[in-house]
This record gives structure tokens, C-alpha cells and sequence, in this order.
């Protein structure tokens, strides 16, 4: 049976790490290269870095910084930030990366998905698409690190890039974003519903519960995390760390026979564990 | 503040002795290879990534990894005139010869992902995933950690706990006519050849080069193979 994937997300500004909260309040995390080798010796599913400052600043990923972490990681490791062109993706993948993160490009020239896919394959291609609440309702597509409204719906976005090609959605609530307390159910559910990609949801993961609820109440693929994997303690000290097999196991079956036979969306406050 | 004071060790390696023989990575511009070539260096072996038919002709065994598209990938091979090369090495000489990924999907006669015609090394077609009549609908691609079901002993999978689980990422899967061919299947929806051996022939579907401690145990077993071939 294929496991659900879960994925420590990085987010990289420079030459350090960073975890924002609902994409703003930066918290230096530390080194990138120390927390992949740190990831990789937890044998983790797929580890992702993403380059938070790469399309304001018109250029792409630290390819540096990306060669260092494939150098010594054997784990799937996808990357992205700030790819506009084919031949952004194939230096990305030059270095070291398996799978290329396209956002900001994606959105704004969707052929870019259709151009990637073609040349690398689908299964090489993921576009994140970024959500926030609207106030009267409903769901909005933000670009650029969350600062720009598109006016897009998610669903649709999810759909068109679907159709462009991509092989999978990386979905995050700018809302829940770092905030450790669960992700955004009816969201990662009416998007993965709508697709027949696989879907992976982030932003909101405090625990393990709330991975297996993205799972069965959010119909997500694969499950993607910061603040959970970096964070220890109320007090938020740094420290990584990544669920074992054992309970990783046991969550994702236990609330599979629980959350399954009550199939509608159940109230977060009551899912969580 | 992180500092890197909580770096573990990295997982051991299963041991392989170190080897002078020499293991080509055939490089015809498909994807992430140096991946590939890594992980064969860090299990002890001397892994060249080339496209040089000399450096294959010397070589002990020879991998064909690949991630992309079918006919281009095919098309990159025959333009090198590297089709014939392997063909030879892997049919005739019978150097241990692994394929990876799209490189396994090569080894049959035909992919549905275009109309160049594969190297038709074992009878076999490869498919796309096809779940639009299925009641729930599985996600294409296949994409994550899944298990094997061996169909027979190996070398390959020597050391290699049942419950192992490796990493896949494709849209396309392999249905092999020769049922003594097949190593392994996975089910995802149906149930797929994940894996074939036929003597010194050797395909997987996922990567073992990103299948952490159990990927790196299957590629120790193919350079151990080289040395005693």
C-alpha cells in the first residue's frame, strides 16, 4: 500500500533558514545543510526547500546551496523559488533536485507547467499554489511569498495547472501558516476532491493528529510541514525533529478507522488528538 | 538557536568492500543522474556518469537511470548510437546491467507515453495508470513510498527487509508477459511489475538511489554483482 508521504518543508532566505508565521514574522532557524543532513538521518519521506526571497530578488534557488544538500542526502528532495524558465529547472535539477517547485511563474504564465512537464515528465513538476481566506468567504491565490492578490480561485487555479501538466499541487493556507493548530480542512478537501493529481497540504501542522487529519478528512496525498518539524515546546525552541515509523503508523491507522466511518468534515476542535 | 549540535550520524551504509571495477552510469541528458552516480559512490563503487561508449565498453555493470519522457529518451540514446552498445552489453556480454526508473520502462517494447519503439529487452509493454472507471479513482502519478511483493529470490533483494518500502514516482508502469522475469510487484490500484530479473538483467520501477538505508542495501547487491561477474 503506498504511504502517505510527509514532507519537512525548509524555507531558505540566503544562506539561512527561516520559519514565518502566516508568512510574515521570520524566525531565523539555522542552517540549511545541518537540517538536511539532520533530515536525512531521519530517513524522511521527501524533503522540500523552498527560496522565499528568490522571485523578489528576479532570480532563482541557491543552486549552492541545493548542490551541498543532494550531495549528501538519499532521500527524494524537491526544490524551488523563483523559476520562470525550462532552463531555470533543469539547472535546479542539475543540482541535485529531483522535482522542481514552481508558484509565483506558474500562476502568472501557466505554459511554464506545460513547458517543464514536457521536458521533464509530470511526475517533475509541482506547482504550490498559496491560499488565503477571503473576508467575504471563500478562498483566494496569493503570489509572491503571499504579498500579491490574484483574485484567483483555488480550485481553478488547481485545476488549470492540472491541466498544464503539473504532477502535483502543494497547497498552503497563508492563515494557518506556522501557526501549529491544524490545517485547513474544508480548503486541502475541496481542492484535492477536485483533482486527479495527488495533493499535498501545508500550513497548520502542530501534530501528528493533524497529519492524519489532512489525510482522511482533507483527502490529501501527502502531508507537508515547518513550524512542527522545527519547533519544540511553547516557547518554540529550535530543535528538529520528524515523527518515527511506528508513529507515524499508528496515527495515520487510527484515524483512519475513526475519521473515515464519520466521512464529513468533522469540527477541527473535535478531530484533533 | 539551531547549531547543528543535533546532527545524528548519517545512517550506515551497508558494507561493501571497495571496488576498482568501474560501473557506467549512462548519461544521455534525462534528468537528475548525479543522484544516481552518488549513491553507487557512497556504497563503494567506482561510478562514472557518461556517455563516452568507451567507458561503457570497460565497464563491470552498467546502470540506465532516467526521469522524462519515453521517446525523447529514446531518441537521446539512439542518437548517441548507444542503443546497440547496450543491447550488446546487456543481451550478449551479459555484464550485471541495472535499469532505473524510465530506464527499466526502456527495457520493454513499447510505452503508451509515445511511439518510439523501447529496446525490447524483456516482453513486456509499459502502460499509463488508468483508474477512470475505478469507484475511487486512485491519484496519477504514482507518487511515494510503497512496498515490493517478490515473486522470487534475488541477489538483489538479499538483506532487504519484507516490509521495505521504496520510493516511486511515475505515470507509467510496466506489465511484463514473462511471468519469470518478474522480481516484484507493487499495488497501486492495480497490481504492477515494480520490479524484473532475468539474469544479469536487472529493472526497477522506483529509485533506489532515494530509498534511503533499503535503496542503498539494493544497490550494494548490484555492485556486488559486478564483482563477481
Amino acid at each position: 500500500m503506498l504511504k502517505v508521504r510527509v514532507i519537512p518543508v525548509l524555507l531558505l532566505r540566503g544562506w539561512g533558514l527561516e520559519k514565518s508565521i502566516r508568512f510574515d514574522t521570520p524566525k531565523y532557524v539555522g542552517c540549511p545543510i545541518n537540517a538536511a543532513r539532520v533530515f536525512n538521518g531521519k530517513n524522511v519521506d521527501e524533503l522540500m526547500l523552498l527560496d522565499i526571497v528568490a522571485t523578489r530578488e528576479g532570480r532563482g534557488p541557491q543552486l549552492d546551496v541545493v548542490r551541498q544538500i543532494a550531495e549528501e542526502s538519499f532521500m527524494p528532495f524537491t526544490a524551488g523559488g523563483g523559476i520562470r524558465s525550462v532552463d531555470m529547472m533543469w539547472e535546479l535539477l542539475q543540482a541535485g533536485a529531483d522535482r522542481v517547485v514552481i508558484n509565483t511563474a506558474a500562476i502568472e504564465r501557466p505554459e511554464l507547467v506545460r513547458e517543464g512537464a514536457d521536458r521533464f515528465g509530470s511526475q517533475c513538476i509541482v506547482v504550490s499554489i498559496d491560499a488565503r481566506a477571503r473576508r467575504d468567504g471563500g478562498d483566494e491565490v496569493y503570489t509572491r511569498a503571499g504579498t500579491r492578490p490574484t483574485g484567483l480561485d483555488p480550485v481553478e487555479t488547481a485545476l488549470h495547472m492540472q491541466a498544464m501538466g503539473a504532477g502535483e499541487i502543494l497547497l498552503t493556507s497563508i492563515d494557518r501558516d506556522g501557526a501549529m493548530e491544524g490545517y485547513d480542512i474544508p480548503l486541502v478537501r475541496q481542492v484535492a476532491d477536485a483533482l486527479h493529481i495527488p495533493l499535498i497540504a501545508c500550513g497548520g501542522a502542530g501534530s501528528v493528529g493533524h497529519l492524519a487529519e489532512a489525510v482522511y478528512n482533507g483527502h490529501a496525498a501527502a502531508v507537508a510541514a515547518g513550524a512542527f518539524f522545527l519547533f519544540y515546546g511553547p516557547r518554540r525552541t529550535v530543535l528538529i525533529t520528524y515523527p518515527t515509523d511506528e508513529e507515524l503508523r499508528r496515527a495515520f491507522r487510527a484515524e483512519h478507522v475513526r475519521i473515515k466511518d464519520l466521512a464529513p468534515v468533522v469540527d477541527r476542535a473535535q478531530a484533533r488528538l | 538557536m539551531y547549531n547543528g549540535s543535533h546532527v545524528g550520524p548519517a545512517f550506515s551504509v551497508p558494507e561493501v568492500r571497495r571496488t576498482l571495477l568501474m560501473i557506467a552510469i549512462v548519461n544521455y541528458d534525462m534528468g537528475n543522474l548525479d543522484s544516481v552516480a552518488r549513491a553507487f559512490r557512497q556504497c563503494g563503487a567506482e561510478a562514472v556518469l557518461t556517455s563516452n561508449p568507451e567507458e561503457i565498453e570497460r565497464a563491470a555493470g552498467v546502470v540506465l537511470p532516467g526521469v522524462g519522457f519515453f521517446d525523447e529518451a529514446m531518441r537521446n540514446l539512439k542518437e548517441g548510437g548507444l542503443d546497440a552498445l547496450l543491447t550488446r552489453r546487456a543481451l550478449e556480454e551479459r555484464v550485471p546491467f541495472l535499469g532505473i526508473c524510465l530506464g527499466f520502462q526502456m527495457f520493454t517494447k513499447h510505452s503508451e507515453e509515445g511511439d518510439a519503439p523501447g529496446l525490447g529487452w524483456i516482453d513486456g509493454v509499459t502502460r499509463r495508470f488508468r483508474f477512470d472507471d475505478a469507484e475511487e479513482p486512485l491519484k496519477v502519478p504514482h507518487m511515494g513510498w510503497n512496498e515490493l511483493s517478490p515473486r522470487k529470490d534475488s541477489p538483489l533483494l538479499e538483506g532487504i527487509a519484507p516490509d521495505s518500502c521504496f520510493y516511486f514516482a511515475h505515470s507509467y508502469c510496466v506489465s511484463c508477459e514473462q511471468e519469470d522475469a518478474v522480481l516484484a510487484t507493487t499495488s497501486y490500484g492495480t497490481e504492477f511489475v515494480s520490479a524484473v530479473a532475468r539474469d544479469n538483467l536487472f529493472g526497477v520501477q522506483f529509485h533506489p538511489e532515494k530509498s534511503h538505508r533499503a535503496g542503498l542495501q539494493m544497490i550494494a547487491n548490484f555492485i556486488g554483482m559486478t564483482r563477481h561477474a
